[in-house]
C-alpha cells in the first residue's frame, strides 16, 4: 500500500536532484571588476592582462571540469554607482556564474551585499578591508588572499625589527576605506609593539589625487623619522615622484606596505632603503620560487606579453583562478555531481588549500584567506633599472592573521613585541 | 497642454509594459526615470532661463537622507523615505535659496556649483559620519509595508518610480501653466517688466528653485533605495552637469523631454559599458555628439522636424 506513493516520491526527488545539480554548461562566464580607466588603471590593467593569460591557459587544457571560461570585464574606474549597476547587469543579463570583485575596498564593501542578494559566488580577488568578514557573515563571498590586518602587522613587525630606533612617525594615506583601515591598523599594531612612538601627522589626501605638494610640504617641515604610505597604483607613483623631486625620499625612512606594485614603474625615483610590502608573498624575485621552473615560466610569459614584470595584482589574479579551479573540482568530487551548484561551490571554498604562483593559501571557515606576507627593503643593483628588494622577510599567515571571531583592531592592540623575532619568520639575507 | 498629457500618458503606458516583457530592464529604467526627476528640476529652472550646475547637492541630500534614516534602523518604509528625501532637499533649497536666487545666469550657475562642491567636500571628509569616499550602504527597506525579495522589489520599485514620475510630471505641468509658472518665463524674457507688474522676480525663482530641489531630492532618494548605496559623487559637479546635459539632450524646457533624454542617456551608457569595458567613455561621448548633431534642439524636437517636412 505504502509502496506506490513512496516510489513516486523517490522518482520526484531524483528528478529534482538532477534539476538542481544541472548538467555542465557550455561555458563558465566569469565577471571580473578591475580598474580599466583612471589613475588606478596602472594597477588594474595588469590584473586584466593576467586574467586573459590565465584563462587562455585554463581553456587550453579544457577549462574547469571540461567547461571553457569566458571573462567579462567591468571597469571599476567608472565610479561606485555605475560599477554596481554593471555588476548587476553582468550577473542578471550575461548570466555570469562567478564574479571576481574587486580591487578597491570601497568597491568590495558596496558589491558584497549585492553578491549576497543575487546569490552569485563572489571572489574578493584583491581588496583588503578586514571589515568585510569581521562585521558581516557572507555566504556568497570568499577572499582568496589576506586582509589589511595581516599586511599592516607584517609591515610593523619588519619596521620594528629592522629600524628599531625611531621616535616620530607620520602617515599619508588615501582617504577611503582601505587607506583609513590600513593606517588605523598599522598604528594600533605599532603602538602595541612600541608604545613610546609619537605620531606627528595623519594626512588623508583624496583617492586618486593628482598633487601631493601640501602633504609633502608638511612632511618636509615635520621631518618625522618614519613616514608610512599605504597607497597603491597611480597614487603611490605620483606621491613618490613628487616626494623624490623635492628630496623628501631620503629624509625619512619610508614604509610602503603596498609598494611592490610600483617598483618597476617608479624606476630611478625609488631610492634604496625604503621598506616595501608585497600584499601577500608576491614578488617576481620571490626568494623561494624565483628559481622554480613554473614560476619563472610565468614571469617570462607575462613579461613577453605585457613588457613588464608581474606585480601583486597579477599574482592575486592567479590565486583567484587557482582557488576557483580547485573549488569547482572539490565541489564536484564531494557532491559527486558533474557540475556543482553555486551553494556547493561556496561550501567547497571553506577549508580549501590552493596554490597560485607563490605559497599555499588556506581559506578559513569565515571565508577569509590565510596568506603569507613578504616585506623587504629596496636596494639598487646594476641588473635592473629600478629598485629591487633585499633583506626579505616572509611572515607566515598563521602568525600575522587575526584569529576567527576577533576584530583586527582589538587583536592587534594585544600584540606582544616578541613576535617580531618569532622563529617562524623566514629571512633571506642580501645576495640570495 | 492636452497633447503633452496624451503623449506622456502613452509613454508611461508603454514604459509600464516593457519590464513585464523584458525583466532586466526594470532597474535600468527605474534609474533612468529617477534621474529624469532631477532633470525635470533643471527643466523648471530652464523655464526661467537659469541653469544650476549644483543640483547634485539636492540629489545627494535626498540620497543621504535615505541612507541615514535606514542606517538609524527606524525601519521606515520606502514610500515614506522617498518623500522625506524630497522634503529635506526642499528645506535646504529654501535656506540656500535666500541668497542663491538673487543671482542670475552664470552667477546663479556658479553659486550653485560652489554650494554643491562644499557639500561634496564635507561628504568626502567627514569619514566617520558619512563613510567618506566609500559612501554608505543602504539596506533594502520595506515597500508598502511588505519585505520583498530582490526581483519583486525591483519590479515594484519600478512601478513606484513610474507612478512618482507621472504624478510629478502632472504637477510640474500644472505649475508651469499656472501664473506662478508663467512668471518664470517672464524672469527669462523681461524681469524688469515683471517687477513693474508688482511680482518679485526673486520670489518667483525661489519657488521654482525649491520645487526643482524637491524633484532632485526625490530622485536621489529613489536612487539610494534602488542602488543600495550612496557616495559623495552624487554631489560632484560632474553629476550636476550630467543633469543639465540630459535636459538639453531631451529638449530644454520640456517635461516629456526630461525623461526621454534620461532614458536615452542611461541606455547608451549601459550599452557602451557592456560593449566595451575599456573605452566606454569614448562610445558614450561619440554617440552623444551624434545626437546633438542630428537633433540640436533635443530629442523631443525630432517630431517637429518631421511635421515640418510633411507640411
Amino acid at each position: 500500500m505504502f509502496k506506490r506513493p513512496f516510489d513516486a516520491l523517490c522518482a520526484l526527488m531524483l528528478l529534482m536532484s538532477s534539476a538542481l545539480a544541472a548538467d555542465k554548461p557550455k561555458e563558465l562566464v566569469v565577471g571580473i571588476t578591475t580598474f580599466l580607466s583612471g589613475p588606478a588603471s596602472v594597477f588594474g590593467v595588469p590584473g586584466k592582462n593576467a586574467a586573459d593569460l590565465l584563462i587562455a591557459d585554463l581553456n587550453a587544457k579544457g577549462g574547469i571540469l571540461g567547461v571553457p571560461l569566458r571573462p567579462i570585464f567591468i571597469d571599476e574606474g567608472a565610479g561606485i554607482n555605475q560599477l554596481m549597476s554593471e555588476y548587476r547587469r553582468v550577473v542578471l543579463n550575461e548570466k555570469a556564474d562567478v564574479m571576481l570583485a574587486s580591487i578597491s575596498s570601497a568597491s568590495c564593501l558596496a558589491l558584497t551585499p549585492i553578491a549576497e542578494d543575487l546569490k552569485v559566488p563572489n571572489i574578493l580577488w584583491d581588496c583588503s578591508t578586514p571589515r568585510i568578514f569581521e562585521d558581516n557573515d557572507y555566504k556568497y563571498s570568499v577572499r582568496t588572499q589576506a586582509h589589511s590586518g595581516a599586511e599592516m602587522l607584517a609591515a610593523a613587525l619588519y619596521l620594528i625589527r629592522n629600524k628599531p630606533h625611531f621616535k616620530t612617525i607620520a602617515g599619508v594615506n588615501q582617504d577611503y576605506a582601505a587607506g583609513r583601515d590600513q593606517w588605523g591598523l598599522f598604528l594600533v599594531a605599532l603602538k602595541a609593539l612600541k608604545p613610546d612612538v609619537e605620531v606627528v601627522a595623519e594626512l588623508f589626501p583624496k583617492f586618486g589625487a593628482p598633487d601631493y605638494s601640501t602633504e609633502i610640504t608638511r612632511l618636509q617641515a615635520l621631518r618625522p623619522d618614519v613616514i608610512v604610505n599605504t597607497s597603491w597604483g597611480g597614487d603611490l607613483d605620483t606621491f613618490v615622484q613628487q616626494a623624490a623631486a623635492r628630496g623628501v625620499m631620503t629624509q625619512s625612512t619610508f614604509v610602503f606596505p603596498l609598494g611592490e606594485s610600483s617598483l618597476e614603474r617608479l624606476g630611478n625615483a625609488m631610492p634604496p632603503g625604503v621598506i616595501i610590502g608585497g600584499r601577500g608573498d608576491h614578488y617576481f624575485l620571490h626568494p623561494k620560487y624565483a628559481q622554480q621552473p613554473a614560476f619563472r615560466a610565468f614571469v617570462t610569459r607575462y613579461r613577453e606579453k605585457t613588457n613588464a614584470y608581474p606585480i601583486y595584482p597579477v599574482l592575486h589574479m592567479a590565486q583567484a583562478f587557482a582557488a576557483l579551479e580547485d573549488a569547482y573540482e572539490k565541489a564536484a568530487q564531494t557532491n559527486n555531481v558533474p557540475w556543482p551548484s553555486s551553494e556547493q561551490l561556496m561550501a567547497a571554498f571553506r577549508g580549501l588549500k590552493f596554490r597560485g604562483l607563490t605559497s599555499e593559501v588556506t581559506i578559513r571557515e569565515d571565508n577569509q584567506g590565510l596568506e603569507d606576507q613578504l616585506i623587504g627593503t629596496t636596494i639598487r643593483v646594476p641588473e635592473y633599472d629600478f629598485a629591487i628588494l633585499d633583506r626579505i622577510s616572509i611572515y607566515p599567515a598563521k602568525l600575522v592573521t587575526t584569529p576567527v571571531g576577533e576584530r583586527s583592531a582589538d587583536w592587534l592592540s594585544k600584540i606582544k613585541p616578541e613576535i617580531a623575532s618569532d622563529p617562524s619568520i623566514e629571512t633571506f639575507t642580501a645576495g640570495k | 497642454m492636452r497633447p503633452e498629457i496624451l503623449l506622456g500618458g502613452a509613454a508611461a503606458f508603454v514604459l509600464a509594459i516593457v519590464p513585464a516583457l523584458v525583466p532586466w530592464t526594470a532597474v535600468m529604467l527605474t534609474i533612468a526615470l529617477a534621474i529624469g526627476l532631477s532633470v525635470l528640476g533643471i527643466v523648471v529652472l530652464l523655464r526661467a532661463g537659469q541653469v544650476s550646475f549644483g543640483h547634485g547637492l539636492y540629489y545627494a541630500t535626498g540620497a543621504y537622507t535615505v541612507a541615514f534614516l535606514v542606517s538609524a534602523r527606524l525601519s521606515l518604509d520606502a514610500l515614506i523615505l522617498i518623500p522625506l528625501g524630497g522634503l529635506v532637499a526642499t528645506l535646504i533649497a529654501l535656506a540656500f535659496g535666500v541668497f542663491a536666487v538673487r543671482y542670475r545666469d552664470i552667477f546663479f550657475a556658479m553659486i550653485n556649483l560652489a554650494i554643491s562642491m562644499v557639500a561634496f567636500a564635507l561628504l568626502e571628509k567627514l569619514y566617520h559620519i558619512t563613510g567618506g569616499g566609500d559612501g554608505m550602504n543602504v539596506a533594502r527597506p520595506t515597500l508598502g509595508g511588505v519585505r520583498l525579495g530582490r526581483a519583486a522589489f525591483e519590479g515594484w520599485m519600478f512601478y513606484t518610480t513610474l507612478a512618482t514620475v507621472a504624478i510629478a510630471s502632472f504637477l510640474v505641468g500644472r505649475y508651469l501653466d499656472s501664473p506662478l509658472g508663467r512668471a518664470l518665463e517672464a524672469v527669462k524674457s523681461n524681469e524688469t517688466r515683471l517687477e513693474y507688474l508688482g511680482v518679485s522676480g526673486n520670489r518667483v525663482l525661489h519657488v521654482g528653485y525649491a520645487i526643482s530641489a524637491a524633484l532632485a531630492g526625490i530622485s536621489g532618494a529613489i536612487i539610494a533605495i534602488v542602488n543600495g548605496h550612496v557616495a559623495p559623487e552624487f554631489a560632484y559637479w560632474v553629476r550636476s552637469g550630467e543633469f543639465v546635459f540630459i535636459a538639453i539632450l531631451g529638449g530644454a524646457g520640456n517635461v516629456v523631454g526630461a525623461f526621454a533624454g534620461s532614458i536615452v542617456f542611461e541606455v547608451i551608457r549601459n550599452h557602451a559599458a557592456a560593449f566595451a569595458a575599456d573605452y566606454w567613455q569614448t562610445i558614450l561621448g561619440l554617440s552623444l555628439i551624434v545626437i546633438i548633431m542630428f537633433a540640436p534642439d533635443g530629442l523631443t524636437q525630432l517630431r517637429f522636424i518631421r511635421r515640418k517636412a510633411q507640411s
